[in-house]
């Protein structure tokens, strides 16, 4: 029995092409040949995550969240409401949905990491707007996320997926890549063509540093999410075009490697640059609780 | 010459190894690695501990220092403690239920050293019986983490796997009978690592395995003489 295990993009790519498959259905039989449970519990495991998702959606429209440093409130509702003037509908109703998730996550409310709580909007909404567009059952959705997370699972491997280590880049970036690939693949590409998407995605997010304001996942995270969800459906629009990434897709994930090494650790989630520390970045930092304060 | 990744696979185990590893976990916010991660190294120390602990001393390091309080990093490790996944909405009041439960603690700031991940803590840790624990562990990103040290022994446990921890005297053969005694109870070792701190000091193994560790296993290996303590850690939700 095969372990249908990929190390990297080209291996990924290699797989599904050769038994003529989706990148999500290796994705999905590379978790059943890991042995701890059958195809149809790791498949209802995934619809479970699709269902949390749509939840925190629908919660997030519903009332604005009270988020932990109050630097947040309603953006999620106001987009939805608003009648869009400069992109369609769906694209609006999309960034309102990454607004909705991410306000929910800042407010200690139940979301599902993809691949982590500050990028948590961009996925769910944009394989939500690609659903809408393409009139593509749940079940097709929860395919996309076995695709998203094959992909996910290679930039984790090869490089990171942790702000503290890479910067915004390895969360927002490695989100959009993940459901511009997913998107792709929802829309009928194949597997090199889902992989371009990544990649040109991934490679417009290089660079990208972590200063979150107070050292609250809020600004500038909640509103990046929004605009990287969009970001995500174009990066997966060019390649279903036809336009490809020039730099392939592992190169560029050991260019993120490689440039969050190099990135300082002040733009790394430690609060002690750029955004953080503007003016008002430092007056929100003046009256943030410490953490070694806190005893009982 | 162009950047070498860090090949995870290198070194034997992938960290995201799973689909759920990315897509994943259902979690309450703000973060993965500061609330979700910080919420399963408790529930690690917990089980270590093996309970809930009267006193915890929680060591806080790097980005966990800096930006751990916006990120509910204090709330979801006491939340671990307290035995909460990191999708239980109790999370937010871990405090209130803290203290509840009779569980007193402290925060500070520390330096485990350059080249530990920014997102650590060590836990030093009292249960109600007297054990005692000093762990410490470090949340890699998207809720993965790794225990890197316990009772001062370099370990590398990912909570992925059932684990058996023992401490034992290192003396030939004691290894070959713990590992015995799981063959002969079927279970299958995925991975395994002993550490000393040197010749004929105490020597510490860990067993992480494919499958669930029977229930009379921890007796079984705290009968064998030299065998000076065993736990088992469950994998992780």
């Amino acid at each position: 029995m095969t372990s249908y295990r990929f190390e990297s993009m080209a291996d990924l790519v290699a797989l599904a092409e050769a038994e003529q498959l989706t990148l999500g259905e290796v994705a999905l039989r590379h978790e059943v040949a890991m042995g701890h449970h059958d195809r149809e519990t790791i498949l209802e495991a995934m619809r479970e995550r699709w269902a949390t998702m749509r939840r925190s959606m629908e919660m997030g429209l519903e009332a604005p969240q009270k988020t932990m440093g109050g630097l947040s409130h309603g953006a999620g509702q106001l987009m939805a409401t608003h009648r869009p003037l400069l992109v369609d509908g769906i694209a609006v109703q999309v960034m309102a949905r990454a607004l909705a998730v991410n306000e929910c996550s800042a407010a200690m409310r139940r979301i599902v990491a993809a691949p982590t709580a500050g990028s948590s909007g961009i996925l769910p909404a944009a394989l939500w707007g690609a659903q809408q567009r393409l009139g593509c059952p749940d079940e097709g959705v929860v395919m996309a996320l076995f695709t998203a997370a094959a992909l996910g699972m290679v930039m984790a491997n090869r490089a990171t997926i942790s702000g503290a280590q890479a910067g915004c880049m390895a969360e927002v970036g490695v989100s959009a890549a993940m459901a511009a690939g997913a998107m792709a693949e929802m829309a009928g590409a194949p597997p090199d063509v889902a992989v371009h998407a990544m990649a040109l995605a991934l490679k417009n997010t290089l660079g990208l540093v972590c200063d979150p304001i107070g050292g609250y996942v809020e600004v500038p995270c909640i509103k990046r999410n929004a605009i990287f969800a969009i970001h995500a459906t174009s990066a997966a629009e060019m390649a279903l075009a036809g336009i490809r990434s020039f730099v392939p897709a592992d190169q560029v994930i050991s260019a993120m490697g490689e440039i969050g090494e190099a990135m300082p650790k002040k733009l790394k989630e430690t609060s002690q640059g750029g955004l953080a520390t503007t003016l008002i970045g430092l007056e929100v930092m003046a009256r943030r609780p410490r953490v070694d304060e806190s005893r009982a | 010459m162009p950047f070498e990744s860090r090949r995870a696979y290198d070194v034997g185990m992938a960290p995201y190894d799973s689909v759920f590893s990315i897509i994943g976990p259902i979690m309450v916010g703000p973060s993965s690695s500061h609330t979700a991660g910080a919420a399963r190294l408790g529930g690690l120390a917990r089980a270590l501990l093996g309970g809930t602990p009267v006193r915890a001393e929680l060591g806080l390091h790097g980005s966990f220092a800096e930006t751990g309080a916006g990120h509910g990093t204090d709330r979801a490790l006491i939340a671990g403690l307290l035995g909460f996944s990191s999708g239980d909405d109790r999370l937010k009041d871990a405090f209130e239920h803290a203290r509840e439960g009779g569980l007193s603690w402290s925060f500070s700031t520390v330096n485990l050293g350059q080249d530990i991940h920014p997102c650590s803590a060590r836990f030093v840790l009292r249960a109600a019986d007297g054990e005692t624990l000093d762990m410490v562990g470090s949340s890699l990103g998207g809720g993965a983490v790794r225990i890197t040290s316990i009772q001062g022994y370099d370990v590398d446990i990912s909570g992925d796997y059932p684990t058996l921890v023992t401490v034992h005297e290192d003396r030939p053969g004691l290894v070959r009978e713990v590992t015995g005694l799981l063959a002969r109870l079927g279970v299958n070792i995925a991975f395994m690592r002993v550490a000393r701190r040197h010749r004929g000091a105490h020597a510490f193994m860990t067993l992480e395995s494919d499958q669930e560790l029977p229930e009379n296993l921890v007796a079984e290996v705290r009968a064998m003489p030299g065998v000076l303590s065993a736990r088992a850690l469950p994998r992780l939700a």
